[in-house]
């Protein structure tokens, strides 16, 4: 039996007001693959992560992907409802339900327990980002697209999501990350933006 | 999916009353103030009502729909809500037509609820009351379709305001033409049927079109950024 590929990536190459970004890359991201996304500010990392997400559609060549998780800037909690609110309306964008004892646990895991019951908006910019991060160990989806996760992270945090992410890869799941803060990641590879392309003209 | 969307857009709703609350003040304030400013062409005589209300009643409730559409997908677009519903989303429109759907039941629904109260301020006699609010409740859902369409091009700039005004005042011309002119057709006593089919008919052909037009744009705005 073949594995599938979580994600297929041909000769894509993203555009923003007609110039092109970075050179065209080709990458297939199988389940357990972590590929860390770097390059300089500006080079296109958040806009091929919101182009794999389906947001962006100014590109040439083409992808394939199953529906993926993403996370970008904004963390798409709504500031007036509670974690659990938000947690609820996330799963119910993939269609299931949460249970309440495992949408606890998941916020716990991420240490924001205390705050379930409270709006997102009383939270820092830190807690809110653990409760994103709460999200992604209740989501189903198997590729994950992450846009610069480590942003206001404490140490603990950031260990956490160490943590999750290589969970996640062991568990059949995939993980595309754009940072400029290597994270420690057994068997990742690196893909790199190369922007000579656009800096040509 | 149909029922989260709703639970947090009532969620939301229930939190956020100054944006249910302020456009309403807005409205009785400024009829308030069309009584105060123009006393006699308002309330005294026997023409007076029935010539200036109903178009100041209308243009009003326009404005006033106006006000509220400006925020209409703003929060959702700068908490990012709005991005992971359309990525995540098994059907994006859905949580459109539902976004519209609040967003008529907090104004449109709530200012023909009001009508009475607007018509009786304005000096409209009784008998052009029920009629009133029928022509708010048949043609409010397309102001909200059409200005969700406005909304959601706009929702990407600092003051896109101005810009939404200009965009979708127009765009609310029939409904104006045809409300104004049911509530002015009460106040005669002549028949109001043919300005409620027009009414249903802008309403209808704005709730097939405009909710795909608004998705469009919103995706639009999200790519824009």
């Amino acid at each position: 039996m073949t594995v599938q590929p979580l994600l297929d990536v041909n000769a894509l190459s993203c555009e923003r007001g007609g110039r092109r970004l970075f050179s065209p890359i080709s990458l297939s991201v199988f389940p357990g693959d972590y590929v860390e996304l770097v390059g300089a500010n500006g080079s296109g990392k958040s806009t091929l992560l919101r182009t794999l997400a389906g947001l962006h559609s100014q590109f040439a060549g083409e992808y394939r992907s199953k529906d993926a998780l993403y996370q970008g800037h904004r963390l798409g909690l709504d500031g007036l409802l509670t974690p659990l609110e938000n947690l609820a309306w996330l799963a119910g964008l993939e269609d299931h339900t949460l249970d309440h004892d495992i949408t606890l646990n998941a916020l716990d895991r991420a240490g924001v327990l205390t705050k379930a019951y409270s709006p997102c908006s009383a939270m820092s910019a830190g807690q809110q980002r653990r409760v994103a991060m709460a999200r992604w160990l209740l989501s189903s989806r198997k590729l994950w697209l992450l846009d610069e996760p480590l942003t206001a992270l404490d140490a603990s945090a950031q260990d956490l999501l160490r943590y999750v992410i290589a969970e996640h890869c062991a568990t059949g799941g995939a993980v595309i990350c754009a940072t400029h803060h290597a994270i420690a990641i057994d068997g990742k590879s690196e893909l790199r933006l190369d922007t000579s392309i656009a800096e040509g003209r | 999916m149909i029922r989260v969307a709703l639970v947090r857009e009532w969620q939301v709703l229930l939190r956020a009353k100054g944006a249910v609350i302020n456009p309403l003040a807005f409205l009785l304030l400024t009829t308030t103030l069309f009584v105060i400013a123009a006393p006699d062409a308002i309330t005294s005589g026997t023409d007076g009502p029935a010539e200036v209300a109903p178009g100041i009643l209308w243009t009003l409730v326009l404005l006033t729909q106006l006000l509220a559409l400006d925020g209409m997908y703003r929060r959702d677009f700068d908490s990012g809500v709005l991005e992971q519903s359309l990525v995540s989303a098994q059907v994006p429109f859905v949580t459109v037509l539902i976004r519209i759907f609040m967003q008529w039941l907090s104004t449109g629904f709530i200012m023909a609820m009001l009508a009475p109260i607007l018509g009786w301020i304005l000096g409209l006699s009784t008998q052009a009351l029920p009629a009133t609010a029928l022509a708010l409740l048949l043609g409010t859902p397309a102001l909200s379709l059409l200005g969700s369409v406005g909304a959601s091009v706009t929702v990407g700039f600092n003051r896109g305001g101005v810009i939404l005004a200009l965009l979708v005042l127009p765009l609310f011309l029939p409904t104006l033409v045809f409300g104004a002119d049911m509530v002015m057709a009460a106040q005669v006593g002549r028949s109001v049927m043919p300005q409620v089919y027009a009414l249903s008919l802008i309403s209808l052909v704005a709730l097939a079109l405009a909710p795909f037009a608004a998705l469009a744009g919103l995706k639009i705005s999200l790519e824009m950024q």
